[in-house]
């Protein structure tokens, strides 16, 4: 009863997502207002709908109803609650309702922000978003519906892949799919402006928050999948360069150049058709990579099951929604170049320029290189992969340089800058940043290596200047700092930390494979770690052989790790539980192999020093976005816009 | 001026049309200039050992199928079961070339995915995979006794390749003398 009330609610959501989308247009052009304030109650609707639809999904997981195909095949009576309400969006069809419904969640905050704004643009906002719903929804009642029974229902499920019982499983998808489906705002505020024809300083300004909302989510969600990676897949590693996850490296790439150059669009009016092609393009990719990851063109760790038409479905959608857009651009966009005056090198908007460039190529790089596989397959090459050695190759000249960048960002000033005002600031910071480089590994590791001081200078480059800003701005006037700034200092930060544990993890991470019998010690990288034997233990749907090791330092016993070995009974799955020592300058990590002769085990002992700098990265520019997005000026109600304006205009003189 | 806005949506029509095809059609073999030519020599160390050394003359006397792989390839995770399965069942001793990986990703590789090789040269460089025309991996090479490349998969090797085409190409090398 409960699946169909579900299966009916997503049918009513359509209907609402088909009046969202569909009469604002007929309003708009018939300039009906009454039509064009349909929008926003059907929005709540349509939230209210799937919300309901998403519950009912939940509920038949948690009351293990497997006359519903979906929980039958991803649930099992033995998988904690905690996970079978996380197995919702465990695959396929639940992941697309996940999609669908953080879609609406946006497109109700939106309803609800955009009071202020003018009401045919709040109105056109929300008619696109309603038309990506409908989409989405048509799909998911067609080809892939959650609700589907099984008759007989089988008495146990299967069980939810074991790779994503972990907790980074519950908390991971949500976030990525919230930055993903966030981008959808900053397309739907892009195409509005091609259609109203104003991309003006209060149109940037109503754009920038929700992108840095869905960039703040990314992040986080880029962040915590690395995590999750590193923790559950056993290899010691953190970045796989995986289709998948290439799928959602894209969006963030082009969406942190949105961000740049939105700013530079508010401040300067300039930019303005490439802002909105930016805007156009971190959501087309969203798309490309959802196409991806659920038509099995990829074969990659993630892909949900392959479904040709499903596929198909997919690609049309993308066609004519990516399609559509680019043909509107191309017919508006001409009349966004009036009037633009050459942009000096030395100054902001040039640095910005220079860092979009480097992004977006640094994008297209990636989706090459994720592409080529499908391309070579559309040629008669076979299935290929195009893996790490393509990227690693590309990608560090790509983005050395920006890092090199954001030094600059702060002591920059909008038209133009002189060279000596950038010297006088910037040689305290570039010494700092060396010494600080040069000791940095030598100190906390003891040992030396070009490529890792190269990497430290350039982190502690990022950090330092971005922290000089802060220290001249407070010692110049000692009131607050405006959240944006700090926001962007704090941001820009995080790169710095996420560049020096990128550049020490691979510089001296090692691992080592040893066999070890219990009671016998290997010393590695000045550890020496203890095996104390495997004991048998059971969990709630796997049994696991879990490993007992201590690690000793300096004759003192620091830690006890105990890397296990499951085996998922349901699925018949084996998974590898890693033991991880974590701390600020270094990671041990151990995961059990294979056993041997005499109780003896194969280990894998794996040294990953400041492997913790690369999520701390991540999370402290995720915390940068949303420190800028709590920023007054986002906030003020219409009133206040004449006076933020005139604000805005004293802030460029004086930055 | 106008022409540059038009780019975007060219490109990705472009894409869409490339997806579309890459979706819709089956994977299929390339013939290759090495087809019924000398397998091209090589002498490397084996994954195992360093100071080991694998040539070209295990090639002869025998069938074998040579299989291109790394660790980072993920197409090569999901063929590896076949190939496994091809050498059970034909009996055809398998030689992998480990292509521009490190040594330690290989052994974990086949640690935990399984290892269907006979033995394994371990191609740091990607030199031999050169001579031998490797554009990307997975690929995998027929050779028959006397060391000539008889049959090239590019790609993943498909269940229904297997069957349908590399076993009873396999079964009939071994039957001719």
């Amino acid at each position: 009863m409960i699946p169909e009330l579900g299966h009916l609610a997503l049918v009513l959501a359509l209907c609402l997502a088909l009046v969202q989308a569909i009469l604002p247009v007929y309003g708009f052009v018939r300039s009906r207002p009454d039509y064009l304030g349909v929008a926003a109650p059907a929005a709540v609707g349509q939230f209210v709908m799937l919300g309901l639809s998403f519950c009912s999904l939940a509920y038949a997981f948690y009351a293990n109803d497997f006359s519903v195909a979906y929980v039958a095949e991803n649930s099992n009576t033995q998988l904690p609650w905690f996970y079978r309400i996380a197995a919702v969006w465990g695959a396929h069809e639940g992941s697309l309702l996940l999609w669908m419904m953080l879609l609406s969640t946006w497109s109700v905050a939106v309803a609800f922000a955009s009071r202020s704004l003018p009401r045919d643009v709040s109105s056109c906002v929300l008619a696109v978003m309603g038309s990506i719903s409908s989409g989405f929804l048509i799909f998911t009642l067609f080809t892939s519906n959650p609700f589907a029974r099984v008759f007989p229902a089988p008495a146990q499920g299967r069980d939810l892949n074991p790779l994503l019982q972990d907790p980074g499983m519950v908390f991971h998808p949500p976030m990525l799919y919230m930055g993903y489906v966030g981008f959808c705002v900053a397309f739907a505020f892009a195409i509005t402006a091609l259609i109203t024809g104003r991309v003006d300083s209060a149109w940037t300004r109503w754009t920038r928050p929700w992108t840095l909302a869905a960039w703040m989510f990314l992040t986080t969600g880029i962040t915590l999948g690395s995590w999750w990676a590193y923790n559950e897949l056993g290899w010691g590693g953190w970045w796989f360069w995986d289709p998948v996850e290439n799928a959602s490296f894209m969006p963030w790439l082009v969406g942190t150049a949105l961000i740049h150059s939105l700013a530079v669009t508010e401040k300067r009016g300039i930019f303005k058709s490439w802002t909105v092609l930016l805007a156009i393009t971190a959501f087309s990719l969203c798309l490309l990579g959802t196409f991806l990851v659920r038509s099995g063109v990829l074969i990659s760790v993630h892909a949900f099951v392959t479904n040709p038409t499903r596929g198909i479905y997919i690609l049309s959608f993308f066609g004519v929604v990516v399609g559509s857009s680019l043909v509107l651009y191309a017919v508006r966009a001409p009349r966004f170049e009036a009037g633009t005056e050459p942009v000096e090198v030395l100054s902001r908007e040039g640095l910005l320029l220079l860092n979009n460039i480097f992004l977006v190529v640094a994008a297209a790089a990636v989706l090459i290189g994720t592409l080529y596989p499908i391309l070579a397959a559309g040629l008669g090459l076979g299935r290929i992969s195009v893996g790490p050695p393509y990227f690693d190759k590309v990608f560090v000249p790509l983005t050395a340089p920006l890092v090199v960048l954001i030094g600059a960002a702060s002591v920059m000033a909008w038209k133009r800058t002189r060279p000596q005002t950038l010297r006088s600031r910037l040689w305290l910071p570039l010494l700092l940043a060396i010494i600080v480089g040069v000791l940095l590994p030598w100190v906390t590791l003891g040992t030396w290596g070009v490529a890792a001081v190269a990497g430290c200078v350039l982190g502690s480059w990022a950090i330092v200047s971005a922290l000089e800003d802060v220290v001249r701005r407070v010692r110049g006037s000692r009131l607050m700092l405006p959240r944006q700034i700090m926001g962007q200092t704090l941001a820009h930060v995080g790169v710095g930390v996420f560049v020096i544990g990128v550049s020490l993890v691979s510089a001296f991470g090692s691992e080592r494979d040893v066999r070890m019998a219990p009671g016998q010690s290997v010393v590695f990288a000045g550890y020496n770690f203890t095996f104390h034997g495997v004991e048998e233990q059971k969990g709630p749907n796997y049994t696991s052989q879990t490993g007992e090791f201590t690690v000793a330092h300096n004759g003192r016993v620091i830690s006890h790790l105990h890397p296990a070995k499951r085996h998922y009974v349901e699925s018949d799955a084996l998974m590898t539980e890693s033991g991880i020592d974590d701390g600020v300058f270094r990671d041990l990590y151990l995961s059990l192999g294979e056993p041997l002769a005499d109780k003896a085990w194969s280990v894998r002992i794996y040294y990953r020093p400041f492997v913790r700098w690369i999520w701390a990265g991540g999370f402290l520019a995720a915390l940068g976005g949303l420190l800028a997005l709590s920023d007054k000026r986002y906030w003020r109600r219409q009133k206040v816009r004449h006076s933020a304006r005139v604000r805005a205009s004293t802030q460029t003189v004086d930055a | 001026m106008r022409w540059r806005v038009v780019v975007p949506a060219v490109v990705v029509a472009g894409l869409v049309v490339l997806l579309g095809y890459g979706l819709t059609r089956q994977p299929s073999i390339l013939p290759s200039a090495l087809i019924n030519k000398p397998a091209p020599a090589f002498n490397l160390p084996t994954l195992d050992a360093a100071d080991k050394r694998v040539g070209s003359d295990v090639l002869k006397g025998h069938v074998t199928l040579v299989n291109v792989w790394a660790s980072w390839c993920v197409a090569c995770r999901e063929e590896n079961d076949l190939v496994t399965e091809i050498s059970q069942r034909t009996g055809v001793p398998v030689l992998g070339i480990n292509y521009k990986d490190k040594r330690g990703d290989a052994k974990r590789w086949l640690a935990r995915f399984g290892n269907p090789f006979a033995v394994v040269a371990f191609d740091r460089s990607g030199q031999v995979g050169i001579d031998w025309g490797v554009a990307a991996v997975p690929e995998s090479f027929v050779v028959d006794r006397h060391g000539m490349i008889r049959y090239k998969v590019v790609g993943a090797i498909t269940r229904k390749e297997m069957n349908k085409v590399l076993i009873p190409k396999l079964k009939q090398l071994q039957q001719a003398s």
